[in-house]
């Protein structure tokens, strides 16, 4: 008998995860799924570990999302966002999180607008670290509540085909959604301007859409992303309306698609840009099933991270 | 070498689970509000048997439940790799009559999880325990009321219950040196 797989210390994305872990955790959401449909929401498992929401970008569904899962299993919680702490008064990131540590924590979930942030804290700090979103880089548990929705409505990854629309240069969805799919044996496509493309994207595996319509006729699921709007303002694009006219998923799109497509986002939605209202809100649309979905991955990750000793051992003063 | 000795066969088990079955009907004066929670993973067979039992000679139907209490452990701080949490699937609890039945009592561990995890359900008017072995060694002050058989078996020993659903044989053995 194989040991069973864990996920060692931190979630810093789904690029450096097995497809054996990544099972772990899709498989490990399942039963979480149900507490929350209990009368009492709330199970002992992580009862007296401390975890700290460390924001440094502003995001409501994520960090709501995280605080519910970690609530729901017992832990107790803190949320420090950037404006009004002492990283607004010139504290660094090390800093911060070891004064946190001082105060005895368990795990940190950090979204920061820099790639590459919760890997580098997890390495200076004996807390578990969470990657809740940082820079253009990773939002693992974004994509895996993605797979998970996909998997629910599919019964399978294997051999589904998956168009991520939109800006995949600047989503760390998008990036995460790829590395786990792909992974599962999914096959991802990307759809979006050209402007909006990485330079490179066809190493990663993935098929390129250059029209919408590709993706329609391609696809078994759409993951639509947000536009950003400050993208434009950075010449990436003409006009909202131009994307929308060239790039949005309309119901008359879809309906010369050769099946029912699943229609995914991330929120929050620009209706009427990247995606339609008709679409957004109707039959085919699992944006809210998502939702459900993420407290439940939350929940997973946090009880696989929390569990038994990990082999990392804290170095002090070791590489920084 | 560990040495496996019967406890029950797979004649000696069935019989067991009609008396416990006439047992529960006796202890609860009927079906009424009666409700069967079978722990993970051979409690839930058990448990699913004793209701069709139950059904049979009684005309009832008499509802099941399944319930994980690895959440509920109260060594999830200390266990390495993480235990896979299965499903938990309830019915209404609130003023029933409710039968908690596994496989074997030992350490009466698991038992304090599933109490404690059927009162984040609901409020049972009672709570009943039924457990097809009882092989001494408790931890905690706690009984069952129903019991199948007793064997004495030491720290060192294992008691395998097999259920045809998931081993292809009815059974209970005493695994000694295991």
């Amino acid at each position: 008998m194989t040991a069973p797989p864990t996920l060692g210390k931190d979630l810093i994305g789904l690029e450096s995860l097995t497809a054996e872990q990544i099972r772990l955790i899709l498989d490990t959401a399942e039963p979480f799924k149900e507490v929350s449909e209990r009368p009492i929401k709330k199970v002992p498992a992580l009862r007296g570990k401390t975890i700290v929401n460390l924001f440094f970008e502003a995001s409501t569904r994520t960090r709501i999302s995280f605080e519910f899962a970690e609530k729901r299993l017992s832990a107790d919680t803190v949320n420090v966002a950037s404006a009004g702490s002492s990283v607004s008064k010139g504290e660094t990131l090390v800093d911060t999180a070891r004064n946190l540590e001082a105060m005895r924590i368990d795990m940190v979930v950090i979204r920061h607008g820099s790639s590459g942030t919760a890997q580098f804290l997890g390495q200076r700090i004996r807390s578990n670290v969470i990657n809740a979103g940082d820079g253009k880089h990773e939002h693992p548990t974004q994509g895996l509540l993605d797979m998970l929705t996909l998997r629910d409505r599919f019964k399978r990854l294997e051999g589904l085909r998956v168009a991520i629309c939109g800006d995949i240069l600047h989503s760390r969805v998008a990036r995460s959604n790829i590395w786990g799919l792909t992974k599962l044996g999914a096959e991802v496509g990307v759809c979006g301007p050209a402007t909006l493309l990485p330079r490179n994207v066809h190493e990663l595996g993935v098929t390129i859409l250059p029209r919408i319509e590709d993706a329609i006729q391609w696809a078994d699921a759409l993951n639509v992303l947000r536009l950003q709007l400050e993208r434009m303002e950075a010449g990436f694009l003409p006009s909202l309306r131009e994307y929308n006219r060239v790039f949005g998923v309309t119901t008359e799109r879809l309906a010369r698609a050769p099946k029912d497509l699943l229609i995914l986002h991330p929120g929050p939605m620009n209706r009427g840009v990247e995606i339609d209202s008709d679409v957004a809100d109707g039959p085919h649309s699992v944006i809210l099933p998502q939702v459900t979905n993420g407290v439940a991955v939350r929940m997973a990750v946090l009880y696989l991270l929390a569990g038994g000793s990990p082999d990392w051992a804290h170095q002090p003063g070791g590489g920084d | 070498m560990p040495t496996r000795t019967p406890i029950l066969d797979d004649r000696a088990l069935g019989r067991t689970l009609v008396r416990m079955a006439t047992e529960i009907v006796e202890r609860c004066r009927g079906t009424d509000a009666l409700v069967l929670v079978g722990i993970q993973r051979r409690g839930v067979e058990l448990a699913d048997r004793l209701k069709r039992l139950i059904d049979q000679s009684e005309g009832s139907s008499v509802p099941t439940g399944k319930l994980d209490i690895t959440l509920y452990r109260d060594d999830l701080q200390t266990v390495g790799p993480r235990p896979v949490v299965g499903e938990t699937r309830l019915p209404d609890l609130d003023g029933r009559t409710v039968v908690i039945v596994d496989d074997v009592l030992y350490t009466g561990r698991t038992v304090r999880a599933a109490l404690d995890e059927c009162a984040d359900f609901g409020r049972p008017r009672r709570i009943l325990l039924c457990v097809l072995i009882d092989r001494g060694g408790r931890e905690l002050p706690i009984q069952a009321d129903i019991v199948g058989t007793r064997v004495s078996a030491g720290p060192g020993d294992r008691v395998d219950v097999l259920v045809s659903e998931l081993d292809g044989r009815d059974a209970a053995e005493l695994v000694r040196g295991g």
